[in-house]
């Protein structure tokens, strides 16, 4: 059986699953029930000054009958006093010494705040922080959480302070409301963070309601932005870990979050560069048994590629990841569609016909009259639409085309051409 | 008549087609994944029906068919034998609000990817050093056998037929159930290290005592024997056959013997469906079960019913069969039958049959099967000198310990009035509840327990 240990930064855990920052860490109560199911660490709901939270705080997407494709919030941090956190955390890591417990915080951004809360935390044993810079409603309005996620400077400044009085691994958490992840990455390691998780919410509205015209969700008839997460962010999750992992400039581990709903989700996060995992919304959905799936995939999916440890999955796809500049404008993919398993839905027809490029027949079998689709390879560009459409697994395959000349991309090509104007000057 | 062999190798051919690769996706992705589901209280066995299924759904095969044969070592068998209707789908929670999820299917996509893929999913214990000896290898033994291995016992079964796997492999019909699915079930009792002695009957082959003063601990899971005797006139006649060696002849090898034939099925259990189903795939012309009572005393399940009726089979309700009379050859030609009425019996008893006097006819027939229940092993039973009522062995309704501290019993072999339907998911569950107070006897609660000896 697969090795499934971590150490992200020096905090280790016997599997890659930890739960996020979230509702689900809320108590001592509730991340003992989770260790006792298995999950190989948790952030604790993030702390600080108590807050107040509005009743009705979540929403949710719903697609086409499935439930919770995402999920939105307008909850803060915890509304529990800070040593009664504290308590509960000194005990829960007592009863699960191997789990990784590791604090969230958010404070002020004062050097003195920082220190303080540091020091409380550290001295009921949590075996790494997490700084919430990204949180992007209610906290962001007083100037912390995604407020000073957003600007590189203060993420570095604050850091910085963090690392002056902290004696275990920081996790910088980054807010994606942001242009470029990299910016405020590349802030946290020079703040000397040990490692970054990302992503937190994205600012988001989940719904109207068409008759009364009230947000969704609502407090008392008025609304305001939340947080999006869950299935829907995981492709701008893995993007950004992947920005993040490429970058020399970063450099840390990455703890990987966003949209992560089962063992799948999971490897394509360490593949792209993730060390670990955290899940927030599959366990608000599911309950913390969805661990046990979680880590069986991942088991099983290891131990058929003959991969003894799940840290050898860590960053092995990021340097097929690149600038589109870099891309092979040579390489060429056509559709091909296998009449048997073929069930003739002309959902591909369709959609090539009028919004693709128009090189999919609708043809007739002489003999048996039988009509049948088919592509005209010459004109197909390979754009992968057909395919996607196509609800039947199997019945159109994007087959790879002989290479039309050298390998060549568009950096190459434009510095080939500079190369031949100048020549030509 | 003549029915050729490829006829009756298409009639006795599964009947249901397992579940495409989309079909299961789709279904799995239904699935709600019931908190404290009431499926898994609902299955015998208590597989984890909502992880396995979310398995499915996240391309876990492999953990999939992990969490259903864990719980349930005949789980590919039981996918398609168990009555679900009345277990795990008739408790899943869209049956009110939609239609209930395949259960039963999906246990038979994921069961099917197993055997595909030839998966060696268990592995035994450490040997513990203690012996066990079960008698048969049907599915309360097999299932006895592999927790025991897996426990770390030397395990040793032994089996009268040619082949283990009980009424799975002998039992129920090839159109529902393949012989090669029970066969897989138990290699991969086998391979656990599991000694399977087949031919080998106790009580006359080696003796009850034999095996007591041999192993450490005896498992008597012999389920139950042939069908008894109407005791009406005309029942050595030929053509008259036991419900349980006819469809047995069909696991064997398939014979057009009843083809063209009237064939008269007395019962109206589900073994009586399965000979009557049996006998039109051989070819029969027509095929009628006769029964004492009316369709609502019937044992048969629902589907089952629906089942015989889509198959052309006819039913007399509230006839008996009074005898069955033959030509110059010996041979059935006929079986004389007369009327019933029901009349209330006492409290909590079925309904009780009493004769229209005057009321006989016959109907003409050339087979006529008796499918009346079955009887016991009683002679073994007493030779391992057992307390029983009627060969069914006394247990203590928690350990499955008989009379004798040294000897468990499970299956059908325990079977009794009262007790629900004689299934294979049941005799499963006991074997492995057997298994593990064996466990707890000989290791858990024994000082020196486990120790090599
Ligand atoms: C026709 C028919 C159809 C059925 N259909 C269904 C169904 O659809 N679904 C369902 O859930 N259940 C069904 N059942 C019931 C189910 O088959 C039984 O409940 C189940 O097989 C009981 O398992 P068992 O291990 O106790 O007994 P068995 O399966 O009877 O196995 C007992 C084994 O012990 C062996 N044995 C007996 N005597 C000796 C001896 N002296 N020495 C050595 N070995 C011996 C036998 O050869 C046999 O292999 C059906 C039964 C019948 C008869
Ligand atoms: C209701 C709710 C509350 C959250 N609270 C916090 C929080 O207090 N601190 C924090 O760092 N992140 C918080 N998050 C963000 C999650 O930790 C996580 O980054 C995000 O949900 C993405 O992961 P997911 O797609 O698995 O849910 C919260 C998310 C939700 C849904
Ligand atoms: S889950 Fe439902 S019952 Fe529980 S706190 Fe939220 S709204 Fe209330």
């Amino acid at each position: 059986m697969a090795d499934l240990r971590i150490n992200l930064a020096g905090i280790k855990s016997p599997n890659p699953f930890w739960l996020a920052s979230a509702p689900p860490t809320n108590t001592g109560y509730q991340v003992q029930r989770a260790f006792e199911s298995g999950w190989g660490g948790a952030v604790w709901k993030t702390l600080g000054d108590p807050i107040i939270n509005t009743s009705s705080r979540f929403a949710a997407v719903h697609f086409n009958g499935h439930r919770v494709a995402g999920f939105n919030n307008i909850e803060l941090i915890t509304d529990r006093p800070l040593d009664v956190n504290l308590k509960e955390i000194y005990e829960t890591k007592k009863l699960f010494p191997d789990r990784a417990l590791v604090a969230s915080l958010m404070v002020e951004p004062k050097r003195e705040k920082w220190h303080e809360i540091v020091k409380k935390v550290e001295a009921v044993g949590v075996d790494g922080l997490e700084l919430n810079f990204g949180c992007p409603h209610g906290m962001a309005e007083r100037g912390m959480g995604s407020a000073s996620g957003q600007q590189p400077d203060l993420v570095e400044r604050q850091t910085y302070w963090v690392k002056e009085a902290a004696r275990t691994p920081v996790i910088v958490k980054l807010t994606p409301n942001i242009t470029d992840i990299t910016a405020t990455a590349i802030a946290a390691a020079r703040g000397c963070a040990d490692a970054i998780s990302l992503i937190n919410t994205i600012n988001s509205l989940a719904g109207v309601d068409l008759d009364s015209w009230n947000t969704i969700p609502h407090v008392a008839g008025k609304g305001s932005h939340g947080g999006y997460c869950g299935p829907a962010v995981k492709p701008i999750a893995l993007n950004m870990v992947a920005e993040c992992a490429r970058n020399a400039k970063v450099s840390i581990p990455i703890s990987g979050i966003g949209g992560i709903s089962d063992w799948k989700d999971a490897v394509e996060f360490l593949l792209m560069g993730a060390t670990g995992v955290q899940v927030c919304t599959a366990v608000m959905h599911h309950g913390f048994r969805i661990v046990e799936e979680m880590i069986d995939g991942l088991t099983n999916y290891l131990d058929s590629k003959g991969i003894e440890r799940v840290s050898d999955l860590v960053g092995r796809a990021v340097p097929r990841y690149t600038d589109w500049g870099n891309l092979d404008l040579n390489y060429a993919v056509t559709a091909r569609i296998n009449t048997e398993t073929c069930i003739n839905c002309n959902k591909c027809y369709i959609a090539c016909e009028d919004t693709a490029h128009q090189c999919i027949e609708r043809a007739q079998d002489e003999e048996s009259g039988a009509s049948y689709l088919k592509v005209r390879e010459e004109d197909c560009v390979g754009c992968n639409l057909c395919a996607i459409v196509c609800p039947v697994e199997g019945a159109i395959d994007m087959v790879e085309q002989p290479a039309a000349g050298v390998p060549m991309s568009w950096n190459e090509r434009q510095a080939a051409i500079a190369k031949l104007s100048m020549k030509g000057a | 008549m003549f029915i050729s062999e490829d006829a009756l190798k298409r009639n006795f051919a599964e009947v249901k087609a397992g579940l495409r690769p989309k079909q299961a996706f789709e279904e799995a992705h239904r699935c709600l994944y019931c908190y404290d589901a009431p499926c898994i209280k609902a299955c015998p066995t208590g597989i984890n029906i909502p992880s396995f299924i979310k398995r499915i759904s996240n391309k876990n095969m492999l953990g999939a068919a992990r969490t259903i044969l864990e719980a349930n070592p005949m789980g590919a068998s039981c996918a398609r034998v168990c009555p679900t209707e009345e277990l795990c789908e008739g408790a899943c929670v869209l049956n009110d609000s939609s239609k209930p999820i395949l259960i039963g299917d999906l246990q038979r996509f994921a069961t099917d990817w197993a055997i595909r893929n030839n998966q060696q999913l268990f592995a035994s214990g450490e040997r513990n050093g203690r012996t066990v000896a079960v008698v048969g290898g049907g599915p309360a033994g097999l299932s006895a056998a592999r927790e025991l291995a897996r426990f770390g016992f030397t395990v040793t079964v032994f089996e009268a037929k040619s082949q283990a796997g009980g009424l799975n492999t002998y039992g129920i019909v090839s159109f529902r159930l393949p012989q090669e699915i029970a066969l897989w079930e138990v290699e991969q009792v086998r391979r656990l290290g599991v000694d399977i002695r087949t031919n080998v009957v106790v009580g006359r082959d080696v003796t009850a005592d034999e095996l007591l003063g041999t192993y450490d601990t005896v498992v008597l899971a012999v389920g139950m024997s042939k069908v008894p005797t109407l005791g009406i006139a005309g029942e050595e006649l030929d053509g008259v056959y036991d419900a349980i060696e006819l469809v047995e002849s069909t696991k064997v090898s398939l014979s057009g013997e009843l083809s063209g034939r009237r064939v008269v099925v007395i019962g109206a259990g589900n073994t009586a469906i399965d000979a009557a189903t049996c006998s039109v795939r051989m070819g029969a012309e027509h095929v009628e079960i006769c029964y004492r009572r009316s369709k609502q005393e019937m044992t048969a399940y629902e589907f089952e019913y629906e089942f015989a009726k889509s198959d052309g089979v006819a039913f007399r309700w509230l006839t008996a069969p009074v005898r069955i009379i033959g030509d110059e050859q010996g041979r059935v030609k006929a079986i004389e039958c007369v009327r019933m009425k029901l009349e209330p019996a006492d409290s909590g008893r079925r309904a009780r049959p009493v004769t229209i006097p005057g009321s006989e006819f016959t109907i003409e027939a050339d087979a006529v099967i008796k499918a009346i229940g079955q009887t016991r092993h009683v002679p073994l039973v007493e030779q391992f000198q057992l307390a029983h009522t009627r060969g069914i062995v006394t247990i203590d309704n928690e350990t499955y310990q008989t009379s004798n501290p040294k000897v468990y019993a499970a299956g059908d072999v325990i079977f009794g009035e009262g007790q629900g339907d004689a299934m294979v998911v049941s005799a499963v569950q006991q074997g492995k509840l057997a298994a593990f107070a064996i466990y707890k006897q000989l290791v858990l609660d024994d000082p020196d327990g486990g120790s090599q000896t």
